[in-house]
């Protein structure tokens, strides 16, 4: 459970969790055993189309809640079920403790509900003298443990063997084995008495089936079949976004929300429960059974237009599986509750923003969790939304504020760029400086920052602008402020480039920042700004691509761009014929220049690649860089190629710990291909890993895949 | 036939299911009384006694089939007798701790995921397929589906009024603690399939 109290606090609370040498050793065994199995399991199977199926439906569901709750209250009404309303978490709890106490219930067993550990349910029972008893196993462990869970499936994923051992020798009074398997047996001796003297079951639901009154629970165990049959009375708890609308939509979810999990085909038990079933020892036979819809903000939120969207969850708990600050510091420091991506948004909904404005920071934007999300929900945009709210409602932190004024006035920006070349001559060592003096840089020293170039790549432009006749197309170059200021060596070789291929290239100079950094920052209305100032630079140039050699402007420009002026007048068309010029250097390399070995003296130099999360995921380029590596070089794949390098902008200012592993990580992998050049196509990756490596000094060089191409032109 | 036989075979192993093709009931009887006079006692789940010895084994050989017709009753019966096994069909909540097997018909087979579909409106198949051991269930050959979308239709004829249905794939299991992999959490430790020729 997240409880720290401010920024510091939190930083201090993940340095702990990155302290903890099991939970990093088993997060990335898990990490890299989930990518294999998960791949595994959706084999043969069209998951986007799946993830589309599943999207629609639950869209569809939200849109008529109030119908699907009125149909599915009927039929489980039909079937003898008596069905509550709360509308928070007190009421929620107060309704299931009144049933408890009205049926003279000593004993309750649970089987998993996220929604229950959402209202802190066990607490509330056990301050009204009830003695209740979790029995999914990572459940109960935790719970004798008085933690919460930290993983939305695997709920004691943060404990050894040991600790689960010692647990359990001191309940049992045994000196038990460390074998899981063995502690597994315990567990199943230590709860059947639980199932068999407990007045009540207490159960979750992954379904609430509108058409026929069913909830469907999904579970591996075995515990919710004997939670919902043993004792007298069953409680379903489940919160409203868990309706739908029929059978075969559940049965479609389904497909999906094991595969995402754990990737299994199926969890061993999906049970479904149509009403009061038989029950040898309820009164005439009959079971008496509850089910408890929880709304807890949901219908508030179901009203938002872009966070609806976060009802398509199918509490997979997959955006935490493949997140790398997850895999960092666990599910502890990342949601309150829910964890992983989803659980940064649902914790500022079910729980405030007080306990989420410093958990909102703590993303990326590497948009792995968006790639793999059974809902196909956009959850990076999601939170860098929420910062952009909690912003609004707290007041902007100042560098945010002074940020946006900068950027909003391009000229102001770029003298400032200018003048910081004056500011760092003192501390410049070669290429890079070895100290900041900005104060907010703290915590920086795993890596080197680069120097700003003596001319920005802008006041080079004339100089190497290519004379053509009769061009085969027309091309505006976007620099982004990076390539600009600090590496114009980078956009030069693109030039070279393409100069070879009778294309025109133009540069307009009205361009600015893409403004993804102050986004990430959660300063709405200058993101806004520049980019309306971008789509207007643009407007006039008569180009047919607008090629980017940054893979994060790229996908910004392509995709955030049309969200972001969908509303402002006048900008609709516009912005629609800009972000569909927009292309990234290796495609455009790639598949329009249509580059091929003929062009290259083949080197023999080894060259590792870094995936750029925003070229790999977002745009979803693959194959199109590797390929140009190795028609210039010797291509040295490495592990985890596509896993983020640490950087995302200001995550790296905000969490540095976190970053700098991150890019540990990244560079021990590279190192171990033994290549010495390594190649990204994102000036913000290679700033970070530059950097690192010169910090490491590990005698790599890391530039632009441009540059790598422009070296080896024949 | 025999195709979607081989391709449900595959899937249902592949979540360790034990399955075996049959071609008459009787083999089906046959194979279940043999299998639990052969295996190991039953452990019981909760002591006898406080001061029971841990763990503690039943001394008798039980199994429970709670809804056969009265016909395949007696035959199963006859079978289990031979073999010296106990044979019941109800008062399950006497039998908490444990017993050896429970023996069902399975209404439907998914090819999918290697998947049974259990009706389970009956307290006494929900206890029996729970507390026991091993799980042996019956699929006749017919009932098998290329997945669960594909039965919707019977799904839905078995969920009609007040209902208990449950997919079974493979035998309970957890991986809680440091996700590795253990066979029989709550559940049976083992599920047979006896394939049904019919
Ligand atoms: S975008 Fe990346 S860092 Fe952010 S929550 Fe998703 S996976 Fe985690
Ligand atoms: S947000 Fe998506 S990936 Fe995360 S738990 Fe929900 S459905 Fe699964």
């Amino acid at each position: 459970m997240h409880n720290a109290e401010n920024l510091k606090e939190y930083r201090e609370d993940m340095q702990e969790a990155l302290d903890n040498e099991f939970l990093r050793k088993s997060m990335d065994a898990f990490a890299v055993g989930y990518r294999e199995n998960r791949a595994k399991a959706f084999a043969g199977i069209d998951e986007r189309a799946l993830i589309k199926k599943i999207a629609d439906c639950k869209d569809y569901a939200v849109k008529n809640n109030a119908a699907l709750m009125k149909q599915f209250t009927e039929e489980a009404e039909k079937r003898g079920v008596h069905v509550h309303q709360a509308k928070d978490a007190e009421e929620a709890n107060r309704i299931i403790a009144e049933i408890a106490k009205k049926n003279n219930v000593k004993k309750i067993i649970k089987s998993k509900s996220m929604t229950s550990e959402e209202t802190l349910l066990n607490h509330y029972l056990e301050d009204e003298n009830l003695n209740v008893v979790e029995t999914d196993l990572g459940e109960w462990i935790i719970q004798m443990r008085h933690e919460g869970p930290s993983h939305m499936v695997m709920p004691a994923i943060h404990l050894s063997r040991y600790q689960v051992q010692d647990l359990f020798s001191k309940r049992t009074g045994e000196k038990l084995d460390s074998d899981p398997v063995k502690l597994t047996k315990v567990a199943r001796r230590e709860l059947r008495r639980d199932f068999a003297d407990a007045d009540m079951g207490i159960s979750g639901a992954n379904f609430c089936v509108a058409e026929n009154g069913h909830i469907g629970i999904a579970t591996n165990e075995g515990n919710a079949r004997l939670t919902t049959t043993a004792p007298r009375i069953h409680v379903a708890i489940a919160g409203i976004d868990k309706l739908v609308p029929k059978l075969t939509d559940a049965l479609t979810a389904l497909k999906a929300l094991p595969r995402n999990a754990t990737g299994q085909a199926l969890t061993s038990y999906v049970t479904w429960i149509g009403g009061a079933n038989e029950c040898a020892i309820g009164e005439d036979e009959k079971k008496e059974m509850h089910i408890v819809f929880l709304d807890n903000g949901r219908s508030k939120i179901a009203e938002d237009e872009m966070f609806s969207q976060i009802f398509r969850c199918v509490r997979c708990g997959a955006c935490a599986n493949v997140c790398p600050v997850y895999r960092l510091v666990g599910g502890h420091k990342m949601g309150h509750i829910y964890i992983g991506a989803i659980g940064l948004i649902l914790t500022y909904f079910f729980h405030g923003e007080e306990k989420a404005k410093n958990l909102v920071h703590n993303c990326i934007n590497c948009g792995a969790c968006k790639s793999i999300c059974a809902g196909g929900i956009d959850l990076p945009g999601l939170i860098k939304e929420l910062r952009a709210r909690i912003n609004q409602d707290n007041g902007m932190p100042i560098e945010t504020n002074l940020l946006g004024k900068v950027l909003k006035n391009r000229k102001l920006f770029h003298s400032l760029l200018r003048f910081g070349k004056w500011a760092q001559a003192p501390m410049k060592k070669g290429p890079y400086l070895r100290h900041l003096p900005l104060m907010f840089m703290k915590d920086q020293g795993f890596r080197s920052f680069p120097s700003i170039a003596d001319k920005p790549f802008r006041d080079r432009f004339s100089e190497i602008k290519p004379m053509v006749h009769n061009p085969k197309h027309r091309v505006a170059l976007f620099s982004g402020c990076v390539q600009d200021f600090v590496y114009p060596e980078q956009m030069e070789a693109a030039v070279k480039v393409m100069a070879r291929h009778n294309v025109a290239i133009d540069f307009p100079m009205d361009q600015s920042c893409c403004g993804l950094p102050v986004q990430m920052m959660g300063e709405k209305q200058a993101t806004i700004d520049v980019a309306k100032q971008n789509v207007d630079a643009f407007e006039g140039t008569n180009c047919d691509y607008i090629v980017t050699l940054c893979a994060s402007c790229a996908s910004h420009l392509k995709e955030g761009y049309a969200e972001l002026l969908e509303n402002e007048p006048g900008y609709k068309a516009k912005v629609e014929r800009f972000s569909a010029k927009i292309i990234d250097f290796s495609s455009y390399a790639h598949d329009v220049l249509g580059v091929s070995a003929d062009d290259f003296n083949k080197s023999s130099e080894k060259v590792a690649y870094h995936a750029s999360c925003h070229l790999c995921r977002e745009l979803k380029v693959v194959e199109q860089p590797r390929n140009l590596i190795e028609m210039a070089g010797d291509y040295a794949p490495s592990a985890e190629e596509d896993v983020c390098c640490g950087f995302g902008g200001t995550f790296t200012v905000k969490f540095p710990e976190l970053s700098s592993t991150l890019l540990d990580k990244k560079l021990t992998n590279i190192e171990a291909t033994g290549a010495k050049r390594l190649v990204a196509d994102c000036p913000g990756c290679l700033l970070h890993l530059g950097g690192g490596s010169n910090v490491r000094n590990n005698g790599i060089k890391v530039t632009h895949i441009a540059e790598l191409l422009a070296e080896n032109l024949k | 036939m025999s195709d979607l036989k081989e391709l449900f075979r595959e899937k249902a192993e592949l979540v360790a299911a034990k399955v075996t093709n049959i071609k008459s009931m009787e083999e089906a009887y046959a194979y279940a009384a043999n299998y639990v006079a052969e295996k190991n006692p039953c452990e019981l789940l909760i002591p006898s006694s406080p001061s029971a010895p841990q763990p503690e084994f039943a001394e008798e050989k039980i199994m429970a089939a709670p809804e056969l017709s009265d016909e395949q009753y007696a035959a199963l019966a006859k079978e289990c007798e031979a073999k010296g096994v106990k044979l019941i069909k109800d008062g399950m909540r006497g039998y908490m701790a444990g017993i050896d097997a429970g023996f069902t018909i399975a209404d439907a087979g998914l090819i999918e995921t290697g998947s049974i579909v259990q009706q389970s409106n009956g307290e006494e198949l929900r206890l029996a397929t729970m507390v026991s051991e091993v799980h042996v269930a019956v699929l006749p050959a017919s009932k098998i589906f290329e997945d669960s979308i594909a039965a919707e239709k019977l799904l839905l004829e078995l969920m009609s009024g007040v209902a208990y249905t449950a997919f079974i794939t493979g035998p309970s299991r957890t991986a809680d603690i440091e996700r590795t992999l253990a066979i029989g959490a709550h559940g049976p430790l083992e599920l047979h399939i006896l394939l049904l020729e019919d």
